[in-house]
């Protein structure tokens, strides 16, 4: 408690000094971005840094961007926040989940910095929170599995079982399974979101398991340049579009669109109108893309996937929409049910016809 | 030409300039290496190593943030120079530091939602015995079956790891964490946490326990026959045997003790700064505290200066990164220059550098 007031009164003292300087009407936003991987990942954190600077470019000299890469998630990462607001920063995007509570600790001290969290649940008054609905552009990749797999195996390389990665393990797999009855998956379970070498074995090991369609929830090209070795195997870009590996293994990707979302942000604490809020958008507001489908994929397939796309931007079809049952065989959606904001939220278990178990 | 003639006894005196050496070279060499990538040298190398401590806009914060970022590295690097000085290679102390956090965090919340004062010191001894139990298993088996202990501590890193992931997925995992996974937050548990003591200072408990392993280790080795025994062993292994060292013994109480040090790291800071058990607790102290212990020279007021410098780079790493737009495998490059440069001038240590005129045959 004691440590909050005297941080609170050297940020109010840092304030008082910069309020003391002769002050521009010009002066920029400064705006702090923190990575959980190197920003050339090719995959996650890449692609919030060039939204970042798509952000940046937008606004010129408005805004001045500082970022900082591989932070880990913890103390660390409430050490990095702390000095960005002590250097001035005026938002700060926590871009990984693992910097929730770091993001929520270091908001309280500093009441007059705003807080952006990626893939959160934990708001304040000056921390919102933020996510894409990737599970929607799992649906298209799940589709598209289920469609061209001809071992009927797809594999999945997860990242951490937290419920974003659970829910898109189960909409690729729902919708897989909707065109194509015979088929089955297998989870890879890493615990990290970016380590090519631990990628690329997962990659490996489905496949010579007889699995011809990976999909990942993992960051780096590992798995496309497995894939590529072994040959008939399909890939898809994971936050990126990855597209230098198409058409084969790469036949689409889903890409995070983070730009729009970072400048409309932005602009707001401008205008002075930032209020904390908790935006979860898909394919319809444009915050999740679905990259190019290949030529590996026939005609009438991508046609299919596109209008899957096409239907859930415009919100007529739900990917989650029953009948569909949990892997125990416990109803969860009944026929032309719905899921919730809620459930999906938090979503903590396998549909039915997945194998193995989530890490408990 | 130069010639290099082996002094008798290592230079006292370049024992301890070297370190000091190796800090102005790595500032030269990290400075070329800065201006190489387009920044400005000067300005970087001030960020890293002034701006921390002096800056008045960030000092205020960075200066504790030092204490809460060596604590752990000082106390690690401690235990593990005793068996480093014996000629004992403990690589493993990030699994005993994760066990040592695991081990004291399950003891505390087994115990939730009790309120006793003794919780914490309760946590404190389960997570010494988690460090301790963890460093067994190499010692054991070095002197049962006379294994590798580099290679078994290292790979039980790994094992460590493991369990970390299943605990903070599984037994450990918060029950009211919508399904996330990670521990409760034990930083906020009052009768579990490891607050600053003295406000405004950084300094926890895991702190005052680095002190105190500073001190306690000093004397041991220059007070005590158990250091005179240790520091034998490190020289002499035979003379140390005919000196009536039991070594077997003194492989227990290296790996034990250095086991311990690395638990107790990993509960002060899992109760304190990290605040709560998550699958990527382990963040590399264990490994660092190697370099810190080489970098102090293995001695224990050495280690507590190398581990305050550490920290600064780390610190001061962090700034340059977003104020100067550094990229973070520079900070990298950077903290491992230090470390090569020392070793490099381990040279002028052991060797006199004579110049010799050729002689004519």
């Amino acid at each position: 408690m004691k440590r909050r007031t005297l941080l609170t009164a050297a940020a109010a003292s840092a304030l008082a000094l910069g309020a003391a300087m002769p002050s521009f009407a010009q002066d920029p936003v400064k705006v702090g971005f923190i990575y959980v991987g190197p920003r050339n990942d090719g995959g996650w954190s890449q692609h919030h840094h060039e939204a970042a600077v798509d952000m940046a470019e937008h606004f010129g000299d408005a805004v001045e961007l500082v970022e900082q890469e591989t932070v880990p998630e913890g103390a660390d990462a409430e050490r990095v926040m702390t000095q960005m607001a002590l250097s001035g920063v005026d938002i700060i995007f926590a871009t990984s989940f693992g910097y929730m509570d770091p993001v929520i600790n270091v908001a309280s001290k500093f009441p007059n910095v705003k807080f952006e969290h990626a893939t959160g649940y934990k708001t304040a008054e000056n921390v919102g929170v933020y996510s894409a609905r990737f599970y929607e552009g799992r649906a298209v990749e799940g589709y598209l599995a289920g469609n061209v797999t001809e071992s009927n195996k797809i594999g999945y390389i997860g990242s951490f079982p937290i419920p974003e990665v659970i829910r898109g393990i189960n909409s690729s797999f729902h919708h897989a399974k909707l065109v194509n009855p015979d088929v089955e998956m297998s989870v890879v379970w890493l615990n990290t979101w970016f380590d090519p070498a631990k990628e690329a074995d997962a990659a490996q090991a489905l496949i010579d398991n007889g699995i011809d369609v990976v999909l990942q929830h993992t960051d780096s090209t590992a798995p496309q340049i497995t894939a590529q070795k072994a040959g008939n195997v399909y890939t898809f870009g994971q936050a990126a579009d990855m597209a230098e590996f198409g058409p084969m293994p790469r036949i689409s990707s889903i890409i995070d669109l983070w730009a729009p979302y970072y400048i409309e942000r932005v602009q707001a604490v401008i205008d002075g109108t930032w209020e904390s809020d908790n935006t979860w958008d898909g394919i319809g507001a444009g915050m999740v893309g679905i990259g190019e489908i290949s030529s590996a994929v026939p005609a009438d397939v991508k046609a299919g996937a596109e209008a899957l796309r096409d239907g859930i931007a415009a919100g007529e079809i739900h990917p989650f929409t029953g009948p569909i049952n949990k892997q125990d065989g416990s109803v969860w959606l009944a026929e032309g049910e719905v899921a919730d904001d809620g459930t999906l939220a938090g979503m903590n278990f396998y549909i039915e016809g997945i194998t193995g178990e989530i890490p408990q | 030409m130069i010639k290099f003639i082996k002094r008798p006894q290592p230079s006292k005196f370049w024992t301890l300039a070297t370190p000091l050496l190796a800090v102005i070279l790595t500032m030269i060499l990290g400075g070329l290496l800065f201006a190489a990538m387009g920044k400005d040298p000067f300005e970087a190398i001030r960020t890293i190593f002034w701006d921390p401590l002096f800056n008045p806009q960030f000092a205020g914060y960075s200066r504790p943030q030092l204490l809460v970022k060596a604590g752990p590295l000082i106390l690690i690097a401690i235990g593990l120079s005793l068996g480093f000085k014996a000629g004992i290679w403990n690589i493993g102390a990030e699994g005993q530091y994760i066990m040592g956090a695991l081990t004291g965090a399950a003891v505390g919340l087994a115990l939730y939602p009790l309120e006793a004062w003794w919780i914490f010191p309760l946590m404190i001894i389960a997570g010494a015995i988690g460090g301790f139990v963890w460093a067994m298993i190499p010692a054991i088996l070095k002197t049962r079956f006379n294994t590798n202990e580099i290679l078994v501590s290292l790979m039980l890193v790994y094992v460590a790891e493991q369990i970390l992931a299943s605990a903070a997925l599984g037994a450990l995992r918060n029950p009211e964490g919508n399904g996330f996974p990670g521990s409760r937050n034990l930083s906020q548990i009052e009768w579990m946490s490891n607050p600053e003591l003295i406000s405004g200072t950084g300094a926890h408990w895991g702190v005052i326990a680095a002190l105190g392993a500073v001190v306690a280790t000093y004397v041991l080795l220059n007070k005590h026959m158990l250091g005179f025994q240790i520091r034998l062993t490190g020289e002499s292994p035979r003379a140390a045997r005919f000196a009536g060292v039991k070594d077997k013994l003194l492989v227990m109480f290296c790996l034990g003790a250095a086991g311990a040090l690395a638990g107790l790291a990993g509960l002060f800071e899992v109760t304190g700064p990290a605040g709560q058990i998550s699958i990527d607790f382990g963040s590399g102290y264990g490994f660092t505290a190697i370099i810190v212990a080489f970098l102090g020279r293995l001695h224990p007021v050495g280690i507590l200066l190398a581990g305050l410098l550490l920290a600064l780079t780390f610190i001061g790493g962090e700034l340059a990164q977003f104020m100067l737009g550094l990229p973070s495998s520079a900070i990298q490059v950077f903290q491992g220059m230090l470390l090569m440069t020392l070793l490099a001038m381990d040279i002028v240590v052991n060797y006199r550098l004579t110049l010799v005129k050729k002689e004519v045959a």
